[in-house]
């Protein structure tokens, strides 16, 4: 019976997350093939020993070398990167004093304020994107505003800039970096404020020397709940950024739908997964420890 | 003694008005009468009444629909046995792997995800349609649903269950009678949660999915591609508040659910 209960999902995940990951790798390494599906198969179980050597003779890097060769996918990469690293820190700006505010409010409210925040949360990132779309749109909402207030004589284009794209990132996961902060925030021990506060320490300086280390791990949790989906994000950068922003999710995205390159796709799906492994992992622990201590 | 200062009460204003200010003007924008966003032709619900005439996009809500039940129900499913398996049954062989492949899917770009699922499903050769959307949505819900039950369970009260297996209850009447009726309302929060997520999923679905299982998100979005329509206001509002009932009718539940089972009653 335990057993049973342990098995299931175990199996599960195994057939359905582990060894898809197993085969992107495999295709990953494989040639192209103007075919349905796109890639020579590698692998036939029913050609025994001499159909594993084969297997192992054909896996070739092509692909991997194709990526390193063509600066547009490396160019794709320190993009999505970078648009990734500097919304975490915006996200940050701009969460860490509405987490920290929850906190300050009673407690009955601190709920409904938490609920408020989770419920775009669950709302989905396409009609979030549209909603933008919306208001940033040529004769939108945001231009019509600018020009009533006389702020621009021409109304600006918004769609299809890096710009809005940020928007766009800041927007939709901003209720994943409020949360892990107000987590940690709100188990803060309101002692150790008011010891310095008595020992004459003003706000500014308690803040930075108490409040903020000991967020640190709401603030590693926030980052990185946002970080990692953000370097591979798909439907911001497409729906808001246009074809000026090719992020890398983009770049799968269009190798696999519309040139049909399997392998590069999986190759680029590879190296993103690699690059992303350190930030996973560190993500796992910290979610495990947390687990553990509830 | 908690303090509210100026500064805090301008990042609640301003940080709540930037969430939801754009959900509003969507949904405002849903009832003007014009076709033209420049002009306000005043309220109507014409483009909520010329959705009743739309069939594909009619079939695609049902499509969505039918996935996210069948796909919210098996998820939780599994992740609440995930979710036991983490809890109770402490140290099994495995557990560190088993536990990284749940936390995993929580941060996976979905493009790796979605691609990860066809080309097994490629490589299996199965029709991709309806079920492959359901598997794929599965296993990325039922990560979410362990991590919910995991917390639920983590406070539990173990001594109910001894004392219904020291008066003689099987380990799986005990879980049926004691175990289930106490975590029922986190049960009932993590299905709404993963039907929300299955609903919501555009990337995963356009990968998995195949000819005659069109989704709600996948319509939409080639759509919307293009630039901003109407008819997709109101669509989106509608989903807005579908999701937004379901997730409010859940934080209820789990409120109610923590409130019960987590002492012995004296």
């Amino acid at each position: 019976m335990a057993k049973l209960v342990v098995r299931i999902p175990y199996l599960w995940l195994l057939a359905f997350f582990l060894v898809p990951f197993l085969i992107v790798l495999k295709i990953s390494l494989s040639q192209t093939a103007i075919a349905q599906p796109p890639y020579v198969p590698l692998f036939d179980l029913a050609a025994g020993w001499p159909g594993l050597r084969n297997f192992f003779s054909a896996l070739s890097l092509d692909n991997y070398v194709f990526l390193g060769s063509d600066p547009l996918y490396f160019l794709s990469y320190v993009k999505s990167l970078e648009i990734a690293a500097f919304s975490t820190v915006m996200l940050l700006l701009i969460g860490y004093p509405i987490a920290y505010a929850i906190t300050r409010v009673p407690r009955r409210v601190q709920a409904v304020l938490v609920l408020l925040v989770i419920l775009p949360f669950w709302t989905s990132f396409l009609i979030r994107i549209y909603a933008w779309m919306n208001i940033l749109q040529h004769d939108g909402p945001l231009n019509q505003l600018l020009l009533a207030l006389h702020i621009v004589r021409e109304p600006p284009a918004w769609l299809s800039t890096t710009t809005a794209v940020y928007i766009g990132i800041v927007y939709s996961y901003l209720p994943f970096m409020v949360l892990p902060l107000y987590a940690t925030l709100e188990k803060l021990d309101e002692t150790l404020l008011e010891a310095a506060a008595d020992l004459g320490c003003p706000r500014w300086k308690t803040f930075w020397l108490v409040t903020l280390p000991l967020s640190a791990p709401g603030v590693l949790a926030g980052a990185l709940l946002c970080f990692i989906p953000i370097v591979g994000e798909f439907v911001i950068p497409d729906l808001l950024g246009g074809s000026r922003t090719s992020m890398i999710g983009q770049t799968i995205w269009t190798e696999f739908f519309a040139n049909k390159d399997w392998p590069t796709a999986s190759a680029v799906a590879v190296v993103l997964v690699c690059l992303l492994v350190t930030p996973i992992v560190v993500f796992q622990y910290q979610a495990m420890r947390e687990a553990e201590r509830a | 003694m908690r303090k509210v200062s100026a500064f805090n009460v301008v990042a609640l204003v301003a940080g709540f008005a930037f969430l939801y200010l754009p959900i509003a003007i969507l949904v405002i924008y849903s009832f003007n009468a014009s076709r033209l966003v420049a002009v306000w032709g005043g309220w109507s619900t014409r483009w909520y009444a010329e959705l009743f005439d739309d069939t594909p996009l009619l079939e695609a809500a049902f499509v969505s629909l039918r996935i996210a039940v069948t796909a919210a129900s098996a998820a939780t499913v599994l992740g609440t046995l995930a979710a036991l398996a983490l809890v109770r049954f402490g140290r099994f062989r495995g557990r560190l792997p088993f536990a990284a492949m749940i936390y995993a899917p929580l941060v996976m770009p979905e493009v790796i995800t979605g691609l990860s699922m066809l080309l097994l499903f490629v490589a299996i050769s199965a029709d991709r349609g309806f079920w492959t959307v359901v598997v794929a949505h599965t296993t990325m819900a039922m990560c979410f649903v362990t991590v919910i039950m995991q917390s639920r369970l983590a406070d539990f009260d173990v001594s109910l269950e001894e004392a219904a297996m020291d008066l003689g209850a099987s380990p799986l009447r005990t879980f049926f009678a004691v175990t289930l009726p106490l975590i029922l309302p986190a049960v009932a929060a993590s299905w709404m949660l993963a039907f929300a997520l299955s609903l919501d999923d555009l990337v995963i679905a356009s990968f998995t999915t195949g000819p005659g299982a069109t989704t709600l998100p996948i319509r939409i979005y080639s759509a919307v591609k293009l630039g901003v329509k109407p008819e997709m206001n109101a669509v989106c509002s509608i989903m807005v508040g579908v999701v937004g009932i379901a997730v409010i009718a859940a934080s209820l539940l789990t409120k109610l659910g923590a409130a019960r089972g987590t002492t012995a009653p004296s």
